[in-house]
């Protein structure tokens, strides 16, 4: 009974976020384009599903899969665990003694963008618009590594307390040179799944984990060093997806042969 | 017409599927490397049977409603012929979904404290939400800019990485001159202006577009506007940061 009325709740501030596009789309219905829209009933039929899923799916999150996720994250960056590890009480800590942190940032960053639903959309529109060439479950694996290659590296950077503009111009340059070389037709998707990697489930994982790591690396601030995770989580699948299309075409040429 | 419940144990099977990932992670690090039983455990079950059930509604509904309601639009849109009224929507469309986006009103929020501390305003109340209200206003303006361009960009069929590359350039140049409090946060806000309502709905507006505009592919010109509205914010929270 706890659950439902936290599921109303959720449908009711699903509902509050959804307005302007709501209102958005009937004025430039009813006003602008004033013509009735085939499949009325089916697409309502759809959007409440849309509503109604993602109110379920919202109130699992924070309340089962966050707290857990969170206390992990501020565990993992405890100085006392990472001491433990490193057997080496009392001494100063050395980027490499993290190296649980960033493994459960590549873990958590792959399994999350999994479970990305904006990610499943626009796998599902680029499978379809591809005419089979695009295979959905790959790209979204494809993501999944370059968000966890990039919340990994992320993770260092706020051990290592490098500047994050360093990080993001050199990845910039990757990026450059990779749309040179990547097949065409593969780059705006590419770049559009830079983007829609990072929201509902992933944000608030990897920004707790940010925050831990940045209030208990000593010399870090929250403010300052805590930020930057997202960046990084919508740098790296550009290039993993580019790669992911240079795979598929040299595979392709190789078997040609 | 298909009846609702077709193909729904598949749709549940995906799902299961999308989030074991999640589970293993969590279920490894707390056991294995934490060393420590799962607390809750009856929660944590109720909690991802809620996921699986919400996950396979949302997508769903995706293909009932969200995708046919982009791609009419963008049909009817193309048929009206009106340049104005298809970019007055492209703008409300970016600028109203991100003004009110849960995310982005937080991450203002710790972005007017990281301004404070850094002396650029004043440490009291009015000053922070001031910066934080401007900031969103910001960023919801810099998404409807964004989703303008991208649909002249489909319109008239020019190579989205031009555009894109030119934009990382903007985005290098304001690095050197943007305070640097503000980069971080900069750069983080290009990620989450997109929302999971948003980007599937704007995602079938272009490839919608693309493919009733004769000449132009919906593989290489439908896709390109989420990386727009991922660009911008960038541009537009640095050029902030150093206007205020």
């Amino acid at each position: 009974m706890e659950f439902l009325a936290l599921v109303a709740d959720a449908v009711r501030s699903t509902l509050v976020d959804v307005l302007p596009i709501l209102v958005i789309i009937l004025f430039f219905q009813l006003v602008v384009i004033r013509r009735p829209l085939p499949n009325l009933r089916r697409m309502l039929q759809g959007s409440v599903y849309v509503l109604l899923g993602l109110a379920l799916f919202l109130v699992g999150l924070e309340e089962a899969l966050f707290p857990l996720g969170e206390i992990m994250a501020r565990q993992l960056t405890d100085p006392a665990f990472i001491h433990g590890v490193a057997h080496r009480e009392g001494m100063a800590l050395s980027w490499s003694d993290y190296y649980w942190v960033y493994l459960f940032a590549a873990a958590i960053g792959f399994s999350t963008t999994i479970a990305e639903p904006s990610l499943i959309a626009v796998a599902i529109k680029a499978g379809e618009v591809s005419g089979g060439t695009v295979n959905p479950w790959g790209l979204r694996i494809a993501v999944a590594l370059g968000v966890a290659a990039g919340i990994a590296l992320g993770a260092f950077r706020i051990v290592t307390g490098t500047p994050l503009h360093w990080y993001i111009i050199a990845g910039y340059v990757v990026v450059l040179a990779q749309t040179v070389y990547a097949p065409r037709a593969i780059i705006p998707l590419a770049y559009d799944s830079g983007g829609v990697t990072t929201s509902t489930v992933t944000v608030p994982l990897v920004t707790a984990l940010g925050l831990g790591l940045a209030g208990t690396v000593p010399g870090r601030s929250v403010i300052i060093d805590g930020f930057g995770l997202i960046a990084f989580a919508s740098l790296f699948p550009i290039m993993t997806v580019m790669g992911y299309a240079q795979l598929g075409r040299w595979r392709a040429r190789r078997a040609q042969r | 017409m298909k009846s609702p419940l077709d193909g729904l144990g598949k749709s549940l099977l995906d799902s299961v599927r999308d989030l074991l990932p999640i589970l293993l992670v969590i279920g490894f690090f707390q056991l294995v490397v934490l060393q420590q039983p799962i607390p809750q455990l009856g929660r944590l079950l109720a909690g991802t049977l809620l996921v699986v059930a919400g996950l396979t509604l949302f997508v769903r509904g995706l293909e009932m409603g969200l995708f046919p309601i982009g791609e009419a639009l963008a049909h009817a849109f193309a048929r009206k012929g009106s340049l104005f009224w298809l970019l007055a929507f492209a703008f409300a469309l970016g600028f109203g979904t991100t003004v009110a986006e849960p995310a982005l009103i937080a991450v203002a929020g710790k972005a007017a404290e990281a301004a404070a501390e850094a002396g650029l305003i004043a440490r009291d109340r009015a000053a922070l939400e001031r910066y934080a209200d401007g900031l969103r206003l910001a960023v919801a303006l810099s998404v409807g800019v964004a989703i303008v361009l991208g649909v002249i960009r489909i319109l008239k069929g020019w190579p989205l990485h031009w555009l894109i590359i030119g934009g990382y350039a903007g985005v290098v140049v304001m690095t050197a001159f943007a305070p640097p409090e503000i980069v971080g946060i900069a750069y983080d806000s290009g990620g989450v202006t997109t929302s999971t309502i948003t980007v599937p709905l704007v995602t079938a507006l272009g490839v919608g577009l693309a493919s009733s505009i004769r000449g132009r592919n919906p593989m290489v010109d439908g896709f390109g506007l989420i990386a727009f509205a991922s660009l911008t914010p960038m541009i537009f929270v640095m050029a902030y940061g150093m206007v205020v």
